[in-house]
Order: C-alpha cells, then sequence, then structure tokens
C-alpha cells in the first residue's frame, strides 16, 4: 500500500494520519490484507453471493406516525446545539 | 435551426406521501419545529436499527405499475458512504442493483400535438436527507433532521429528451402521475419533488453523447426550463469557442439566475455501495401486485380520455383538467350539478386565472365546487348573464357563501320575461324610428351588424337586466313583423 | 453466595436463604474490591442496583416476581442502557449517556434481573483480548497478568472472578466464545436472528449476535429464554416461537442417537498440544455417554479468517461513519472546518484497532477493489455455509477446541495484530453461517483453562444445550474456579 492509497483511505474514513505513523500503519494494512489475499485462491465460479446468514425477506412495517420525538433528551447529550439545531462548522457547499 | 442537438435526462426526486419515514415511525409532515420529528434511528444513535415502511414499498410498486414497469420482485437495499452533516448515518440507504421498480415508459404531449415516448431506466426507493441551515448560528451551519429519513423514489429516465420543453413536459407527466395516483402531493415548493437534469450537446447528426453536466435540485418547472436554456448555451458556447465541457456537478440559483459549479463535490467520490446487513431483500408476492394494480387509481391519460369522452370535453378541456388529479376531482364535483362545457371553461378559465395570481391549489380555492356548480345552474337557467356571473364569482371569492343570496341582494336577476321583454323591445323601436327605417334599408346580409344599436339600447333600458339571447331573437322577430 | 451459580442462586432466593438486597451488597463489595486491579467493568451502578434488588425482594414476597427476579447480572458496555453511560469500550462513546435500553437490557430488566454495572470489552468490539479497551485491558481471573479474551473479555472476567454469576455479551467473530474459553466459563452465541439487536452497537451486522455468559449451559439457557425472541425493532431477529430452553434439558436423559461431527481441520497444525488432548478427552467422554463421533470435513474454513476480515470491517466501515462528532459521542476541540471536525473528532476519539478495521473495510468496498475482496469474500462465506450444510446432513452438532491456545500474557500479541486474529480460527466460520455455537470448560492447558466448542443447526439452541448439559452433568471442569475468587 503506498502513500497516495493510504491518504485516500484516510480521507474516504475521515481520519488524520499522522506524518510519522504512515509507513507502520501502510505495512499494517499490507500484513491484513496478505491475510486477506488467501481469498483469491478459493474457486468461487458460479457460486451467490451470501450477503446475509438469515434466508427470510424484509419485514413490513405499517405507516403508522408516532409522537413528536423528545428533541431535549436527545439534544442534552449533542456536543453543540441552537435552537433546536445540530451546530457544525460552517457547511460552504451550497 | 442550431447546429447543436441537446441531450437531456432527469433523475427526479419525489417524496412519497407516507405518514411516517422510510425506516423509523418519525412524522413525515412539513414545517415542524426543527429535530422535533427526528427520532432515535432518524438521529442515527448507537445500536438502533431500520425497520421498512410497507406503504413505502407500495407506492414505489404503485410508481411502477402506473408507468407499466418491469417491478423488481426481489429488490434490495445498499449503503451509499459519504460523510454529510446532513446524512447522519455517514450512510444513505438506497437501492443500486436491485430497484424495486425496472424499465418503464412515459408518455409525453408536446406543443405540437404530437406524441413521444420517454424510457424510466429504472425507479428506486431511499430515505431523503436532512438541510443545512446556513443562516449564521455564530458562524456554524445549523443541522435540521426533520426530512432525514422521509421516503424517495428517485426516477431516472434515459437521456431521451431533446430540448427544456421536452423536460418540462416529462417533469409535468410525472407530477401527474403522481399526484393522481396519490403517492405524492406534488407540492414542488416544499421539495416534494426535485430534479436533477443532466444536460449534454452534440453536432446535430452525431450518435454519440457529448459530456455531460447533472444540474442539481431544480424545484419549480419554471427553473428547471431557465436552467436548462442557460446550461445549453454555455456548452455550445463553450464547444464553439474550441473548449470541452468538464463533467460536474452544477448548482441554478432561481432567484439570481445564475448557476455555478460544485466541483469539490466530485472530489474523491467512492461510494462504496454494500449490501445493507440490516435489512433483508424485499420481497413482493403476485397477490400484492394484483392487488395494488386493482386499487391502482385512474391514470391521467385514461382521465382524459373518459373526461372527454364521458362530458363531450375538448381535447384542450379534457387535457387541461384531466392532468391534474385535484382539478379533475373538483371538476367533477361541479359537473355532477352543472352544464360540464361551462364548467370546463370556468374551471379553465376565471377559477385558474384567480388561483393563479393567488398562488393557490385548486384543493385551497376559496371557492368550492357545490358553490361553482350553483353558480353555473344559474347561468344555464338564464338567470345571470355572463358578466353579472363574474360579478357573483367574485363575491364568492370575496368569501360570501350563497349564489342566490348574492344575486337577490345586488338585484343581479337577468329578465326573461317574455312578455316583459317584448314590451321593452317594442318601445325602443317605436322610440328609435330613424334606426327602425335604416335597418330595414340595408340589405339583408348585412343587416347583423346593425343589430348591435339596438341591443345597446334595450339593454341599457333594462338596466343591463335583460338576457341577452332572448332580447336577440324578440328583436329579430319584431323587426321581420316591421318588414312584413 | 458468590459461587452460587444462576440456577442455584435462583433457587436460594425462592427459599429465601438470602434476599436479593444481600446478594446484591455482597457481589458490589466483591466488585469494590476486586475490580480497580481486575477492570472488569467500566462503569458499576451500585445505587440504581440496591433499589432495584429492593424492589425485587418486595415482588417476590407479594408473589409477583418474574422469572429472574432479583439476580444479579452485568451487561457488556455495547449494550446501551437509559440514562447510564454506554461506551462500547472507546473514548468515542466515553461521554454518551443513551436515552434508551436495548432490547436485551429491556427484556433482562422485565423478567427481573438486576444490573450491576457494564462490562469492559475490546474497542467496538474489534478485538479478541480485551486490550483495545479505552478503559485498558480487564485481566483474567486464573492469571493476572494473562488477557481474559475479547472482545467480551470483561463479562468473562466478572462471571469467572465470581463478581456476577451471569453477563450478557456480543459475538461477531468469537467474542462471546474465545473469552469464555479463555476464562474457563460457558458462553453462548445463539443464532444469527434469535436475539434483537435493537440497542446493541453495531460492528458487523450481519455477523453480530448477543447472548449469554454463565457457568453452566443451565444457567445460560436461563438467560436466553429471556433474551430471545422476536422484535419488531429489529428486520433482521426472526419471528420465531422461543422453546423454554431449561425445561428441554432435562428432556434428554443420555446422548443416544447424538451425532458429534468432528472436523479434521479443527486438529491440524496451530493447534497446541495440550488443548487437543483436553478437547479430545472431552469427546471421549461423550462417546462414554451414548454419542457417536462422526468424522467429518469442513474444507473451506481456513478460508473463514480471510472471508471475516473482509466483511466485518466492510460493514464496520459504514456502521462506524456515524460517529461523527455532530450528534452525540466525542467532539475535538476548536474545529477549524467540517473537515477538521471529522477528521480529529475520528482520529481522536477512536483507537488504532479500529481505524485499522475502517480502513480495511473501506479498501475492500472501494472502487476497483469490491469485485476482488467484498464480494469474492461473500461467496467464500457461501461456500463455509455450503460446508456446514453438507456437516449437518450427516451430524446433529459439531465439535472441537473453541481456540488454538489458551490464554496469552497481555501484550504479547498487541503489536502483531494479525498472530491475534488467528485466535479466532475456530470460532469465525460460525458467524459468517449465522449458527448457534458454545463454549464449555474442558480442561487445562499450561494451568489456564481450555474451551471445547460445539456448533449447531440453525436455530437449534435445544440441542446444542443439551448435549453441552449432559458434558457438565458428566464432568466438573465448569465448576472450577480461580482459586483466588472461590473463596
Amino acid at each position: 500500500m503506498d502513500l497516495a492509497q493510504l491518504q485516500k483511505l484516510a480521507t474516504l474514513s475521515r481520519l488524520n494520519i499522522a506524518p510519522d505513523q504512515c509507513d507502520a500503519l501502510a505495512a499494517e494494512l499490507d500484513n491484513v490484507l496478505q491475510l486477506v489475499d488467501q481469498l483469491q485462491a478459493a474457486d468461487t465460479a458460479g457460486i451467490e453471493p451470501m450477503a446475509h446468514p438469515l434466508a427470510i425477506s424484509q419485514p413490513l412495517r405499517s405507516d403508522r406516525a408516532e409522537a413528536e420525538a423528545d428533541r431535549s433528551a436527545f439534544q442534552a447529550i449533542a456536543p453543540a446545539v441552537d435552537a433546536g439545531l445540530y451546530l457544525v462548522p460552517k457547511v460552504i457547499e451550497e | 435551426m442550431s447546429n447543436w442537438e441537446t441531450v437531456i435526462g432527469l433523475e427526479v426526486h419525489v417524496q412519497l406521501a407516507t405518514h411516517s419515514k422510510i425506516f423509523s415511525a418519525s412524522s413525515t409532515a412539513f414545517g415542524a419545529e426543527a429535530n422535533s420529528q427526528a427520532n432515535a434511528i432518524d438521529l442515527a444513535m448507537p445500536g438502533t436499527l431500520p425497520v421498512l415502511n410497507r406503504a413505502a414499498v407500495e407506492y414505489a410498486v404503485m410508481f411502477g405499475l402506473a408507468i407499466d414497469a418491469e417491478i423488481g420482485m426481489t429488490s434490495v437495499f445498499e449503503r451509499k458512504n459519504y460523510f454529510y452533516p446532513d446524512l447522519p448515518k455517514g450512510y444513505q440507504t438506497t437501492q443500486l442493483d436491485k430497484p424495486i421498480v425496472g424499465p418503464g415508459r412515459v408518455e409525453i404531449e408536446l406543443a405540437d400535438g404530437s406524441k413521444k415516448s420517454i424510457r424510466i431506466h429504472h425507479a428506486h426507493l431511499e430515505e431523503d436527507a436532512g438541510k443545512s441551515l446556513h443562516e449564521d448560528f455564530h458562524g456554524m451551519s445549523g443541522i435540521d433532521l426533520n426530512r432525514a429519513g422521509t421516503p424517495l423514489i428517485e426516477i431516472v429516465s434515459e437521456p431521451d429528451m431533446r430540448s427544456a420543453e421536452e423536460a418540462v413536459a416529462f417533469a409535468r407527466k410525472l407530477h401527474s402521475i403522481v399526484t393522481s395516483i396519490g403517492i405524492c402531493d406534488g407540492k414542488m415548493a416544499q421539495g416534494s419533488m426535485r430534479f436533477d437534469v443532466n444536460i449534454s450537446v452534440r453536432p446535430r447528426g452525431s450518435d454519440t453523447l457529448g459530456t455531460r453536466t447533472e444540474t442539481k435540485n431544480l424545484n419549480s418547472f419554471k427553473f428547471m426550463h431557465e436552467a436548462i436554456a442557460l446550461e445549453v448555451e454555455r456548452q455550445i458556447d463553450l464547444l464553439e469557442e474550441g473548449g470541452r465541457v468538464v463533467q460536474e456537478t452544477r448548482l441554478y440559483n432561481g432567484d439570481s439566475k445564475v448557476a455555478r459549479s460544485m466541483r469539490s463535490k466530485e472530489e474523491a467520490n467512492d461510494y462504496r455501495y454494500f449490501p445493507c446487513p440490516d435489512l433483508l431483500p424485499v420481497v413482493l408476492s403476485e397477490e400484492t401486485l394484483a392487488r395494488l394494480r386493482s386499487a391502482l387509481p385512474e391514470l391521467p391519460d385514461a382521465r382524459i380520455a373518459r373526461l372527454a369522452e364521458q362530458f363531450s370535453l375538448s381535447g384542450y378541456d379534457a387535457a387541461q383538467i384531466g392532468g391534474d388529479r385535484a382539478t379533475s376531482d373538483y371538476f367533477e364535483r361541479v359537473a355532477a350539478s352543472a352544464d360540464a362545457k361551462l364548467a370546463a371553461n370556468w374551471i379553465n378559465g376565471e377559477l385558474s386565472a384567480q388561483l393563479n395570481s393567488a398562488e393557490l391549489t385548486i384543493e385551497q380555492s376559496p371557492i368550492a365546487a357545490e358553490q361553482l356548480a350553483a353558480l353555473l345552474q344559474r347561468i344555464s337557467d338564464n338567470t345571470l348573464s355572463s358578466k353579472m356571473a363574474r360579478e357573483v364569482f367574485n363575491a364568492l371569492w370575496q368569501g360570501e357563501r350563497d349564489v342566490d343570496a348574492i344575486i337577490d341582494q345586488r338585484g343581479l336577476r337577468q329578465v326573461s320575461d317574455s312578455g316583459a321583454l317584448s314590451a321593452m323591445v317594442a318601445a325602443v323601436l317605436a322610440d328609435n324610428s330613424a334606426m327602425v327605417a335604416d335597418y330595414l334599408g340595408t340589405p339583408a346580409e348585412k343587416r347583423k351588424k346593425k343589430l348591435g344599436g339596438f341591443m345597446g339600447k334595450i339593454m341599457q333600458a333594462s338596466k343591463g337586466q335583460a338576457n341577452p339571447q332572448q332580447v336577440n331573437q324578440i328583436l329579430l322577430e319584431q323587426l321581420q313583423a316591421l318588414e312584413g | 453466595m458468590h459461587n452460587l451459580t444462576l440456577t442455584e442462586t435462583l433457587a436460594a432466593l425462592q427459599r429465601g436463604d438470602f434476599s436479593s438486597r444481600e446478594l446484591t451488597q455482597a457481589l458490589l463489595q466483591r466488585i469494590e474490591h476486586y475490580n480497580p486491579q481486575l477492570n472488569a467493568l467500566i462503569t458499576v451502578t451500585a445505587a440504581q442496583a440496591l433499589a432495584a434488588a429492593e424492589q425485587a425482594d418486595q415482588q417476590r414476597a407479594s408473589g409477583n416476581a418474574g422469572p429472574l427476579a432479583g439476580l444479579p447480572i452485568v451487561h457488556k458496555d455495547i449494550f446501551c442502557t437509559d440514562a447510564v453511560r454506554t461506551s462500547a469500550g472507546s473514548k468515542m462513546l466515553d461521554n454518551f449517556i443513551p436515552p434508551y435500553d436495548a432490547t436485551v437490557v429491556e427484556r433482562l430488566h422485565k423478567a427481573g434481573a438486576i444490573s450491576l454495572g457494564k462490562a469492559n470489552m475490546d474497542e467496538f468490539a474489534m478485538g479478541s483480548s480485551n486490550e483495545s479497551s479505552f478503559y485498558g485491558a480487564a485481566q483474567n481471573p486464573w492469571a493476572r497478568h494473562c488477557v481474559p479474551g475479547g472482545s467480551s473479555g470483561g463479562s468473562a472476567a466478572a462471571v469467572a472472578a465470581r463478581l456476577v454469576a451471569g453477563a450478557t455479551a456480543t459475538d461477531t467473530g468469537g467474542s462471546i466464545r474465545q473469552p469464555a474459553a479463555l476464562c474457563g466459563i460457558t458462553g453462548l452465541k445463539p443464532s444469527y436472528g434469535r436475539i434483537s439487536r435493537w440497542g446493541m452497537i453495531a460492528y458487523a451486522s450481519s455477523l453480530d449476535q448477543a447472548g449469554p455468559m454463565a457457568r453452566s449451559a443451565e444457567d445460560c439457557a436461563l438467560l436466553l429464554r429471556e433474551m430471545a425472541g422476536h422484535d419488531p425493532k429489529d428486520s433482521t431477529c426472526a419471528e420465531r416461537e422461543v422453546p423454554d430452553y431449561c425445561a428441554e434439558l432435562s428432556q434428554r436423559s443420555d446422548l443416544t442417537g447424538i451425532k458429534i461431527g468432528v472436523p479434521s481441520q479443527y486438529f491440524g497444525s496451530g493447534l497446541n498440544e495440550q488443548v487437543a488432548v483436553a478437547v479430545r478427552d472431552a469427546l471421549a467422554v461423550y462417546e462414554s455417554l451414548g454419542a457417536k463421533l462422526v468424522e467429518i470435513e469442513l474444507p473451506n474454513s481456513a478460508l473463514a479468517i480471510p472471508a471475516y476480515y473482509v466483511i466485518a470491517p466492510a460493514e464496520a466501515s459504514a456502521n462506524l461513519a456515524r460517529f461523527d462528532g455532530v450528534r452525540y459521542g466525542y467532539r475535538c476541540d476548536n474545529p477549524q472546518d467540517l473537515e477538521d471536525l471529522y477528521r480529529r473528532s475520528r482520529s481522536e476519539g477512536f483507537g488504532d484497532e479500529v481505524k485499522r478495521r475502517i480502513m480495511i473495510g473501506s479498501y475492500a468496498l472501494s472502487a476497483g477493489y469490491y469485485d476482488a475482496y467484498y464480494r469474492k469474500a461473500q461467496q467464500v462465506r457461501q461456500l463455509i455455509k455450503q460446508d456446514y450444510d453438507a456437516a449437518f446432513a450427516q451430524v446433529d452438532v459439531i465439535a472441537g477446541p473453541t481456540t488454538p491456545n489458551p490464554a496469552w500474557a497481555i501484550g504479547e500479541k498487541s503489536s502483531d495484530p494479525v498472530s491475534m486474529y488467528l485466535e479466532d480460527i475456530y470460532t469465525i466460520a460460525t458467524n459468517l453461517a449465522g449458527l448457534p455455537g458454545i463454549s464449555l470448560p474442558c480442561g487445562f492447558a499450561q494451568n489456564m483453562p481450555v474451551g471445547l466448542q460445539l456448533t449447531g443447526r440453525h436455530f437449534d439452541e435445544s440441542t446444542l444445550l443439551q448435549v453441552a448439559h449432559h458434558y457438565q452433568r458428566n464432568s466438573d471442569w465448569h465448576q472450577r474456579g480461580p482459586e483466588e475468587f472461590c473463596q
């Protein structure tokens, strides 16, 4: 795993990697990838991927709306709120 | 004709009119206090899990049936991974490889009356995101998650449209379909339908597609038309100057009429879709499908045809009324006790104009269908002239309720007593012998023009209350008798 | 009192040998004495526990006691507990006090169980030693310098040290069975879909399953009966009847007719010799009880770890995206912008193992690698399930070692993640296939406990528990405890 790949993964995962940790982390991830690369030896031609251990279909809920959420209980544990809104540094996109 | 051909495809987000969210029991009602409709699931609290809303599934299937699409008997939810503050889980639960609605088609009618079929690639179920509010909260943005988890279907068309007009006709047709079958409230201003428009241009005659841009989140037909026109012009200018179009996402501002690129959103997009392990495949039974098919409300095309047939409406009137479920429901309530042709004229004319200028939907009309019907009855039975009828209409619009009371209070009753009218006509003719002589001296084929003068005097004598059709007839009879 | 099993304790409470309040007080005193070093519990809820115990005593006196009335337990700190901090062993959730209960917590509470606190665990259940906990590793009560296993290391240590007779736990790749084996207790991972995951903080949603840890199969049956059953809040919790596991235990007088599959792959290289001896001895006991041992093949079992280390991190990379510093949990100081808020909150809030797995998961799902990793792993998962289907056409349960080695020293493997991953070699396939598994004490290797693992058919916990119970009626390994804690 090269530095560019590592940085791309860090960005996708929203993690920072300290410059002095890059090499060690890349080596650790390489070790894991080496382990998982054993998969490549398996003959899986024609095998249906198994996404889930349960062979049942999705249950459906009836369309009934519940009472209002307890906003104050949820926001009591939030890092930053104002006027009922969760605050984040300015979103520049739009 | 331009040397360039425009190619347009649409991605349409339709909010489904369910009471609760797609994966939680929070209300989807619009306009509630911030975050009052965001429960633990919507907030992506640790350990919470989604359970799928049956109505959302059925509404999506109903759309598929309405456009005669293949229905995905087994559909699968996937996670689309990206970070954004309005996306609490850090992924959107959506469908990719196995959507609930497969290929179908929607027919649009163009201005020249010709028809065109637009292919639908697929439509899938997904959850809406919350909203970032950018008013200044001490330099911060505020996040409201009331909308997060509202069920959507995203309808993806093939790039089959060749002009802004076609794209808008297609968008209107979808609006008409989803509101007709009752799966969406159609309230564009509240974001119930939002359009992403993929636009490219190519030299006329070419069969390869040019590089496209995507203009996101248009929420009115007007803005959509403007945004397409602007983008087509921009791309053509760019290409004619020897430049090239960059694939990008753009945002159109309907107030400033300016579009801009959102390049940052394109950076390192890798959504890492995979099947959502908290949800199992959605399997539909033939029984469910049959039940939904038989319960499917009348579709716009069928309704337009039925209205034309049942009420002998013109193609234009039928299309105007039948295209919108609320309008046709209103029409049918009026036509139940009034003349249908008259009803169509008044709904498409006076009522529609007033609603437009007041920015009201027909469901918010201050004049109920039953009131309009009462008014139209008084036109049909000759109590009101069309001028008087307009006065009554205005009174109803202002909030008065009873048509006959309005007529009585304002003395608007039209005189239709033929004895009284005959005497009135005879008196006017006697008082204007010169006009009568002039009329009788005019060749028969040119006399029609002269009638207006008599009519004016008679109406004046009746203070506007004489029934004009009746007066016209009596006048002709009496003039003919004088000629005798 | 602390040496009694759950079943014995219930009988004693019923007889009035002591009250729940007396018992709770005694256990809280032990916790106060031992936990500062043992580190089995992250949070102790003494006041709530005593109040609940008093209430249970009153209910028992008035004759409307629930099936577990007054019985003290602890919950793995992965289960959300209303108004009690739920950390998942992470700095990210060190300040997280949920306003809701997990279904497991709610059900056990309704049955009358008393929660004494929240058990230590590997951060977000990612680990096999409890060393990735933000709160430091729990110790193994059999040898304080050794790991208790993981991720449910705190639950296992608390039960082994007789701080409590039963605990809840979760198992994604062995996180109940492996620490049960390393701590000499009994731990059951039920079938996927047997117990609701609502309120259980997700690691890998298609693998995670809650289960009980206790000192016997009988005690596990007692807890499972209350924990199991359909929950409309979890789409993946099956709508299936829950048998009376306790009553079914005694329905079988011997094991005649039971076929126990012994996979040759589980006795290959890498298996500690003393562990192998203990497990073979246990199999001999089964033969003597009338069971028939059948040699079977699970040809793809070597691929279970590689498949798991694609699937679990992939799911985790999405499951842990919600920890973004916006709505709850850790938020970095003075974020410069949105990206900085995300990146620093997550970098500072997550530990190294969690970050590694998030990145591996992102990698396996990213454009260009999905087919080679994620899709391939899902296909291998199918092959592994097919192996089990074939095996269970021949046998009723499958037996083998729970782990290749007994507990190792704290710090010994922490610099080499992959060597630690390999300790789960026998447990992971069960999760991939969604099957129930149980680990029972069956002897010692290097003076540390050894676990026998039994795997059953999907949703057939009854047979699994019966087969485990018969062994425990004919052996005493499960009655042994670390001397220091048994006095």
